[in-house]
């Protein structure tokens, strides 16, 4: 048996890394092309900013960081629909509105201590049994929904205007959409940190949509190279001794690259 | 088809069969047409008024769309085409009036199977949406929440047959980013089709398809008209195609300008309307092959 799986941390990581992989591009697919990438990365520093006051306050950060994502969420979405604020702008205000908070949190508890930097950057070593059953419950969400929700997420993310004339509850999908986006942050930040997690919701899309034909394909291709890179890049974070999140996040952007590389020489050789 | 004469730059357009002339309208401004024996019209506006932030868009639109109806929405750039369009579709709130699509508020419609809509162009289509043509027209079957769509292949015979009808059988299976504007467009117009609409509505549906594309689509939607009974609004620069094909017209400048049947639209009107003289001119061989 592999070195790798002898060790129990290592397997609940991978346990976990394989859920995080297979939802966060299963959401992202839909943010991307959408033109909502940076939801994810705004959805992140409301993240942080709950974990920091659930660490100030000594109340369950992680359930702290859930509703002020779920709340985040709704309120951009919100704005965003009711046309109140353009969609990058109400984003943009949350990012840092949170970061800003974050900020002046950490600073009123004395600086940042180890219990935050598992959260900003991963720790593969703290993720126990309870996370992974939280994990595994929000991805028989995230992906029960996606596939019980798929024909409405493809037309609003297709058109706005047409899915509404077909029939679509356009506001109500976007709205789930970002609040399941906004509790799979959450719950993915132990693994690969609250800072790296958009990444995997945005990179192995790209990939796969310089790939795939097809909704459905790009979809399945976007969850496969998610799994793949987070199962990759936590074994060279094992064995290299490096910063787990950082390795998944590296390995997903260097199968873009190679994905890029291969189109890019294949047109070449066509033309 | 539109025709640039002499010095002037005068716009000449004439439907099939009619003589020019410089008679005054008939009396229909601001009206519906005759009756359709009783029915529900299909699409009425009551009064309506709407206003972008807080600039007039549409000033007391009165005017009713009945069953087999073949409209056409003129109107120089700005004067509230596709506002209407929008305001008809639910997709805008008027600002005064009532609109009713159906019979219904346009937000309370439960029967969107019955209309088709066809905007210029689908936000995805610019993203590199992966989505097959097959996928695309597939979404026009789209009848509520079924939690197993995912797993069902999107070949049905109506999807096939959509397709047929646009002539885009053999692209079925390519990506809809992948196509020419003009097969994008009768991508968008398949998807209207297989639904099955009593209603079309379409925005400037041919802008960017190229001469033969449009006539073939011209005569599609004559087809559809004609032989189905499918109502048909639509938005369109091309008067000489609008005064050709349609049964009634709608001469927008944020208010009606004229409503009426497209026989009875003058040049008088349509120099009104876009400001600059306008002759009718007798134009019909491009048709004769129907």
């Amino acid at each position: 048996m592999p070195a790798i799986f002898e060790y129990d941390f290592m397997v609940r990581s991978l346990i976990g890394g394989a859920l995080v992989g297979a939802m966060a591009p299963a959401l992202g697919i839909f943010l991307v092309l959408r033109r909502l990438s940076l939801i994810a990365d705004t959805l992140s520093h409301v993240a942080l900013m709950g974990v920091a006051v659930g660490l100030l306050t000594h109340t369950m950060p992680v359930g702290v960081a859930l509703a002020s994502t779920t709340l985040g969420a709704v309120a951009i979405e919100q704005l965003r629909l009711r046309k109140a604020l353009p969609g990058d702008a109400a984003m943009a205000v949350f990012l840092y509105t949170a970061l800003a908070i974050a900020v002046v949190v950490i600073s009123l508890a004395g600086g940042f201590n180890v219990g935050l930097f598992s959260y900003l950057f991963g720790s593969i070593l703290t993720i126990d049994a309870g996370d992974l059953w939280l994990a595994g419950g929000l991805a028989v969400v995230v992906l029960g929904s996606i596939v019980a929700l798929f024909s409405e997420l493809a037309q609003s993310s297709f058109d706005t205007d047409l899915a509404r004339t077909t029939g679509v509850q356009v506001n109500g999908v976007s709205i789930l959409l970002a609040v399941l986006t906004g509790a799979a942050i959450t719950l993915s930040m132990r693994i690969v940190g609250v800072l790296l997690v958009g990444a995997l919701i945005v990179i192995p899309v790209l990939a796969s949509l310089r790939v795939a034909t097809g909704l459905r394909a790009a979809l399945l291709t976007a969850v496969a190279l998610g799994v793949a890179s987070a199962l990759a890049g936590l074994a060279i974070a094992f064995y290299a001794n490096l910063a787990a999140g950082g390795a998944v996040v590296l390995t997903a952007a260097g199968v873009l690259l190679l994905i890029e590389a291969v189109v890019f020489l294949r047109g070449r050789k066509r033309a | 088809m539109t025709q640039h004469t002499g010095p002037n730059d005068s716009l000449r357009v004439l439907p099939r069969g009619e003589e020019p002339s410089d008679a005054a309208g008939d009396g229909w401004e601001g009206k519906a047409p005759p009756g359709n024996g009783g029915q529900h019209p299909v699409l009425e506006f009551q009064g309506v008024w709407f206003s972008y932030a807080l600039e007039p868009v549409l000033q007391d639109i009165t005017l009713s769309v009945n069953r087999g109806d073949f409209v056409a929405i003129l109107g120089p750039n700005g004067s509230g085409k596709t506002s209407l369009l929008r305001l008809a579709l639910g997709l805008e709130r008027a600002t005064r009036g009532r609109v009713l699509l159906f019979g219904q508020p346009p937000d309370r419609l439960r029967t969107w199977k019955s209309v088709g809509y066809v905007p210029q162009i689908a936000e995805g289509i610019q993203e590199r949406f992966p989505a097959t043509v097959e996928e695309v027209v597939a979404q026009g079957l789209y009848q509520g929440l079924d939690p197993l769509a995912f797993f069902r292949r999107s070949h049905k015979a109506e999807v096939l047959e959509a397709l047929e009808s646009v002539g885009l059988t053999p692209l079925a299976g390519r990506r809809i980013s992948a196509l020419s504007v003009g097969q994008q467009q009768r991508a968008l117009i398949a998807r209207a089709l297989v639904r099955q609409a009593e209603l079309l509505v379409l925005d400037e549906p041919v802008a960017g398809v190229d001469t033969a594309g449009q006539e073939q689509f011209y005569s599609l939607l004559h087809r559809l008209n004609q032989e189905q009974g499918i109502t048909v609004v639509l938005v369109s620069h091309d008067i000489g195609a609008m005064l050709r094909e349609a049964t009634t017209c709608a001469c927008l400048n944020r208010t009606l300008v004229f409503h009426g049947p497209t026989h009875s639209l003058t040049s008088n009107e349509l120099s009104q309307l876009y400001g600059l003289p306008v002759e009718v001119l007798l134009h019909d061989v491009l048709h004769e092959h129907r």
